[in-house]
């Protein structure tokens, strides 16, 4: 995409170019909505419904939605499940290895906000957004399979008001929040042998 | 012997069957050890138990096996009611035969689909995972949850079947051994698969036994053992099944005999059907908060996975002084240095998935 990057500052510079760009937006925008392909990070309960998502029943290639194993082909991390400390290192190095543009989809409420496992548990972390920039914020323990293609088409609304222009699009110039830089709760530690 | 080199596999690893880290040790494509590192889904359940009363353990329990939650529920429950001395009703002895066998299936279904996606035949895994929604959709009518289901409570279950539901029921194990049979005939009689996963991973019925596995990963060794027969609970006595057993205890054998484990569950389920009389799901007279006298119980079930048992101490609170899960897939798990040794890298990923581990259970 790192032509298509520069593409977007060079035009802006032109006359005129913001129509160019306007058009060209609309033209990424739309490829980009359209096949949303899935990083699936499942980790507990909710992998089982990420798995019945894209199967047979209620089949997510229909959405363009396809779950590839490697976060180098993919745009949308779903984090399905308990995020521990132990797993956030191995979680973050994997967000870190998808291309740009990327978004990321916090799939059930442990890995809203830890869910059940807030409260009183040592080894959780309250949520994967301490750590990851989440767009889509998905309840249930666990969700149904519609509930995530309803999050997949929510996305995909968001994605058409993206631009590929530097500092128009939040997606291509928010940077990484540290490690550390939490908001609520102690930040995820390194679990020492992840990764 | 050529230089060693080792491998990292995991923890986000798709065949990894959750967030297992298997580190490997390999001399060329051959493995030399294999190293399971867990503790990557460790979320503390058993020292939560302790803050919570009797009663707000059950949904913890859901996400410890979270492919057969309502085993974990009712191992827990067993455990309760030996320590507070509940009696629970007849009618709810049945129901909960019913589900755990329907959740039988709905686990192996997810253990011999994965073991047909590793072994290349993925259509077999779609094939599986039909029939497995077809049991999730049972239980969706029954508790209006998918997964987690929080059905089975101390002193019997949170509410009666609803209407239609046992006709639903008996309309799924109607097709469901013919399915199994064409799933048998189409991963097990598959040339690429029976190559894949005959003589990988042969564990002997004595290791099996020294090793502590149980369920299908004992059984595939032809050790025979099943709880639900030889330490007869709750209303299994009444039931005429066989339990499957394998000869030659390799990936094949521990994978088809959980073919045939849902077959035989279908036959417990069609005769608890049969027998199901009217009356109470729920022990009449309990208290709203349970507060056992000081003691201690463990009891154990035939999960999926293999003996599934709860330990529970009191001390007269209302909430439990210790839990401990004593869970069949760690036990089984531990297996894997041994079976993978002198295989394949391939074979590695073969031999994890026939032992079908479930993380949330392995690191609790």
């Amino acid at each position: 995409m790192a032509f298509v990057d520069d593409l977007g500052a060079a035009l802006d510079k032109t006359p005129g170019g913001g129509i160019i760009l306007t058009s060209l937006d609309a033209v990424m925008d739309w490829s980009r909505g359209k096949s949303l392909w899935m990083m699936p990070m499942g980790t507990a309960c909710c992998a089982m419904e990420l798995i019945a998502a894209s199967f047979s029943r209620f089949d997510f290639d229909r959405h363009g939605s396809i779950p590839r194993p490697d976060p180098r082909h993919c745009d949308v991390m779903v984090v399905a499940g308990t995020i521990t400390r132990k797993m956030a290192p191995a979680v973050q190095r994997l967000y870190d290895q998808m291309p740009d543009p990327k978004w990321v989809i916090a799939m059930g409420n442990c890995a809203v906000s830890g869910g059940i496992f807030y409260y009183d548990t040592y080894s959780v972390v309250r949520g994967v957004d301490e750590f990851l920039p989440v767009d889509v914020y998905l309840a249930g323990c666990p969700p149904r399979p519609e509930s995530l293609q309803d999050a997949i088409l929510r996305l995909r609304e968001q994605v058409s008001t993206d631009s590929i222009a530097p500092g128009k699009s939040r997606k291509l110039t928010s940077p990484l929040p540290a490690p550390g830089s939490a908001r609520r709760g102690e930040p995820p530690v390194g679990g020492g042998d992840a990764g | 012997m050529t230089e060693q080199t080792i491998v990292n596999i995991g923890p986000s690893h798709p065949s990894t069957h959750g967030v297992c880290r298997v580190v490997v040790t390999l001399d060329g494509e051959i493995v030399t050890h294999a190293e399971p590192i867990i503790g990557h889904l460790h979320r503390g359940i058993e020292k939560m138990a302790e803050n919570r009363t009797y009663l707000q353990v059950v949904p913890l329990t859901d996400r410890l096996d979270y492919v057969g939650s309502m085993y974990a529920n009712w191992a827990y429950c067993r455990a309760v009611e030996r320590l507070a001395g509940i009696r629970v009703p007849e009618r709810a002895e049945y129901i909960r035969v019913i589900v755990c066998e329907l959740q039988r299936i709905a686990s192996h279904m997810m253990g011999i689909g994965s073991t047909g996606a590793d072994t290349g035949a993925f259509t077999a895994f779609m094939y599986a995972f039909a029939q497995r929604d077809h049991v999730v959709e049972l239980f969706e009518a029954l508790c209006g949850a998918r997964l987690t289901y929080n059905y089975v409570r101390p002193g019997g279950v949170s509410m009666d079947l609803p209407e239609g539901w046992v006709e639903q029921c008996r309309a799924f194990t109607a097709q469901h051994p013919s399915a199994m049979l064409e799933l048998d005939r189409l991963l097990f009689g598959n040339v690429i698969a029976r190559a894949r996963l005959k003589g990988v991973g042969v564990l002997s019925a004595d290791d099996a036994v020294a090793w502590g596995a149980s369920g299908p990963t004992a059984r595939g060794s032809g050790v025979d053992w099943d709880l639900r027969r030889d330490d007869p609970y709750s209303v299994y006595p009444r039931f005429d099944f066989q339990v499957p057993l394998g000869e030659n205890g390799d990936s094949y054998d521990r994978a088809r005999i959980r073919l045939w484990e849902c077959v035989e569950s279908c036959k417990i389920i069609d005769q608890a059907l049969d027998q199901l009389e009217p009356g109470l799901v729920k022990a009449e007279g309990l208290p709203r908060l349970l507060a056992p006298r000081p003691g201690d119980a463990y009891d154990h079930i035939e999960s999926a996975r293999g003996s599934l048992g709860v330990y529970l101490v009191s001390d007269g609170t209302p909430r439990p002084y210790r839990m401990k899960v004593r869970s069949p897939a760690f036990c089984n798990l531990a297996l894997l240095p041994l079976l993978a040794e002198g295989h394949t890298l391939s074979d590695l990923v073969v031999i994890l998935g026939s032992l079908d581990p479930v993380f949330g259970e392995v690191d609790r």
